[in-house]
């Protein structure tokens, strides 16, 4: 006898179906995991049972420390240990050469890399221990079981090469990337305000040491980043200086030695927190030899703190006035990152906006959370949402031309993902190669914009200047993610090149780099291709599984033989595969054998998707 | 024309924007990379291909001096790179008198009224072009088609100035 199956609306009938995704919040100063459990979205916690974990990576002799014991080593063990490495993603030697920090900065291969008892580290490479970590801590609280996919945050502003950055570290912790999401937006998508409305949205959030607002729109599911802004310099740490400045001049200790401006630092932090919800602190200060007792009223906090806010309200004007919005249009104001949890930090906001700012989610924890309802979306475990972020471009992006000037290509806030193309020609005789420098930026000059690559097309045949056609085409994924090429038409000799960032890391350079983390973390590299060329296998069969079963009508029952049978051969090779070269070109050969089933698919539903509008409407 | 074909809207230089728009988001839901993280790379792939023709699409579509270039390169007439300058010198006459009137809202007793002003004659222009561009812009006869092409030629001085008059406009307001 059969069993019926039985299953609520929207949910799958087959549990055991749920595919884990993780959404990760990759901070400056802390990272977070989150998942969606149950239709819940929660943030995950280590054996500690801490949702926090430090961004800071500990190189010790034969060992890698992420995390908490990382971040309170740090002052014993400065240079090994690299704190907030996120500033340096994608930046090259000159960037940060002017930074006082107690680092030694080199240059590896054109990488930046800081010079550590382990050697060289990158800042992909640093990341991407991070990223391991909480991929690690998910693996464990989902009981062992292989995670999916990941959706990874970043700030609205990153350009190319931290974004390219961002997701060779999450490639090198091993995660399946589903999307790069940018953290306003996925604030936004926490609060649930991709449903239903419409308007616009600011996304202030205030971190331990950085501050962002960015200004988004809103229109019938579509995401808009308007304007970002912010200071890269000012947080929560600025708040706990004015506490220790008053500590100075209550214990008249004004020049207090290493170990006492800790203690006043940690005593700082927590009376800053207390006061969220007390009129007055008593701070006790145990010097040893001396002690005190120093009363902190709620008022006198918030008089000295309000020049800091003020400052970030100067920074939310310059924005709103970037995207030509008045501060009444704005219908939301979300709050993010853990300093937005002091009253006066509300407050000030509130009037400014003249609006109720959205704090009911942990504004540490908020990032982590909508990138964790998209991951989910994304996987498939939620066939019937209707949410769609559609992005745009940052940051124009260009070609530099004669005399140092930018010609963009594609400008900021075009919707992606995007192809553009533009024809370029020779300008000299018999010119037969030409080189090509790819700028991000709004500036006009080239020294004023982004370096992203530059490289060169050669072999254009001889010919009189202006007869070659050379023919550029950018095109940028959904993660805003750039590749360019070039090709000369005219004599239909074609010469084309990919081009990589310079910040970012060649497929060469991730898989050396993966041999030699392999060989701390004692991990077989052939072993963990092998496994996710077969996590790959399911996902592919599983995948042209259901879609066969929607619309196998495309097919002659001979194609649909074909496909079946590479199917079949795909399936075994799964289970019996001992290199993954086997299952690569399985994979291939089922690619192949699928195309003409993928674009008839996507021609299919295109017509379904307008069926009636056009006899209706027009 | 492959781009109205995909819209499945009649090929028409005047469009319901909020039709193509509605209709543009109801294509994004199917072919959108999102709607495929989870199947082949193969797949993904053809999604971005076809999203960014989506995109290209409703960029060219939604903007009517886009569209009218869209349409003549359709039909052979090919605009966008083109090195052939206007030979007509009562519009280029009126272009430097346009160009003058820019020139001096800087320096205008009430830079507010100059900058409605010209904004105003510029609209007038502009609407001017596209009413005789409409009844040839679909012309079978190759003539009334180089008329339009001249037209949207004259056109893109016309959305020049625009873009420089919010040059001079942030310029002088901006703190």
């Amino acid at each position: 006898m059969a069993l019926l199956q039985i299953a609520e609306p929207g949910q799958s009938a087959a549990p055991h179906e749920h595919k884990l995704a993780i959404g990760i919040d990759l901070g400056t100063t802390n990272s977070l995991v989150a998942t969606v459990q149950s239709g819940q979205p929660k943030t995950l916690v280590d054996k500690e049972g801490q949702t926090i974990l430090p961004s800071a990576v500990c190189y010790e002799e034969n060992n890698i420390v992420v995390g908490h014991s990382a971040k309170s080593n740090a002052p014993l063990d400065a240079a090994n240990t690299l704190i907030s490495v996120k500033r340096f993603l994608g930046k090259g030697l000159s960037d940060v050469a002017h930074l006082d920090l107690p680092y030694q900065f080199v240059e590896q291969q054109g990488q930046l890399a800081i010079t550590t008892r382990q050697g060289p580290i990158n800042p992909i490479q640093a990341s991407s221990e991070i990223l391991s970590t909480l991929k690690q801590r998910a693996i464990d609280s989902f009981g062992g079981e292989e995670i999916t996919g990941a959706v990874i945050t970043v700030p609205a502003y990153f350009d190319d090469a931290q974004r390219q950055g961002t997701k060779d570290a999450a490639e090198l912790a091993g995660l399946n990337v589903l999307r790069l999401l940018n953290e306003p937006t996925a604030a936004a998508v926490a609060y649930g305000l991709d449903s239903g409305q419409e308007g616009v949205i600011a996304v202030y959030d205030l971190g331990g040491g950085t501050f962002d607002i960015s200004i988004l729109r809103l229109n019938k599911g579509v995401f808009e980043v308007l304007a970002t802004g912010g200071d890269s310099a000012l947080g929560g740490d600025d708040f706990d200086a004015l506490l220790v400045e008053h500590f100075k001049q209550q214990t008249s200790i004004t020049s207090p030695d290493a170990d006492t401006l800790r203690l006043f630092m940690e005593k700082a932090r927590a009376c800053k927190e207390a006061l969220t919800s007390y009129k007055t602190v008593n701070v006790g200060l145990d010097l040893g030899e001396q002690q005190f007792t120093i009363e902190v009223s709620k008022e006198f906090f918030e008089q000295a703190a309000e020049s800091l806010v003020k400052k970030t309200l100067r920074a939310c004007r310059r924005a709103l006035k970037d995207a030509e919005i008045d501060k009444d249009q704005v219908i939301e104001v979300v709050m993010v990152g853990g300093s937005t949890r002091m009253p006066i930090v509300r407050e000030k906001v509130g009037e400014f906006f003249a609006k109720e700012p959205l704090t009911s989610i942990d504004p540490d924890q908020v990032v982590a959370i909508g990138a964790a309802i998209q991951a989910d979306i994304l996987v498939g475990n939620k066939p019937d949402s209707e949410m769609l972020l559609l992005d745009v471009l940052p940051l124009s992006l260009g070609l530099e031309t004669m005399g140092g000037l930018v010609e963009k290509i594609i400008p900021r806030n075009t919707t992606i993902p995007v192809a553009r193309a533009q024809e370029f020609t020779t300008f000299k005789d018999g010119q037969t190669a030409m080189s090509l420098h790819v700028v991000q930026g709004e500036r006009e000059l080239v020294d004023d914009s982004r370096s992203l690559a530059k490289f060169s097309l050669k072999g254009i045949p001889a010919m009189a200047a202006g007869a070659a056609h050379i023919r550029v085409t950018f095109k940028v994924d959904a993660d805003g993610l750039l590749s360019v090429t070039a090709m000369e038409k005219s004599t239909g000799v074609q010469a084309e090149i990919q081009v990589k960032p310079s910040f970012g890391l060649s497929d060469d350079q991730v898989a050396q780099m993966l041999k030699s983390s392999m060989v701390n973390a004692k991990e077989d590299m052939q072993a963990r291709m092998l496994k996710e060329q077969q996590v790959e296998a399911l996902r592919v069969i599983e995948a042209l599984n259901a879609s066969l079963e929607q619309s196998g009508h495309l097919l002659l029952s001979e194609e649909r033989a074909e496909i079946d049978s590479e199917i079949n051969k795909l399936a075994v090779l799964r289970e019996t595969a001992t290199a993954p070269e086997q299952l690569k070109s399985a994979l291939e050969a089922i690619d192949k054998a699928s195309s003409e089933f993928a674009s008839r698919r996507m021609d299919e539903s295109i017509k379904q998707a307008l069926q009636g509008q056009s006899v209706d409407e027009v | 024309m492959k781009y109205f074909e995909l819209f499945s809207y009649p090929i028409s230089f005047d469009i319901d924007l909020n039709a193509i728009n509605a209709r543009y988001l109801e294509l994004q839901k199917v072919v959108h990379p999102d709607k495929f993280a989870h199947e082949s790379s193969q797949q993904q792939l053809l999604a971005v291909q076809k999203t960014a023709e989506l995109n290209d699409a409703f960029e060219t579509l939604k903007h009517p001096l886009k569209r009218a270039e869209y349409m003549l390169s359709e039909q052979g007439i090919e605009l966008k790179s083109e090195q052939q300058t206007l030979q007509d010198p009562m519009f280029l006459m009126q272009q430097m008198e346009l160009r003058e009137a820019l020139e001096e809202i800087t320096a205008s007793d009430d830079p507010d009224a100059a900058i409605d002003d010209f904004d105003a004659s510029i609209k007038l222009l502009r609407n001017d072009f596209f009413d005789q561009l409409k009844p040839i812009l679909l012309s079978t006869e190759k003539a009334q088609l180089e008329a339009a092409a001249d037209i949207v030629r004259k056109l893109k001085f016309v959305y020049k100035l625009q873009q420089e008059l919010e040059r001079v406009e942030d310029a002088l307001f901006d703190d």
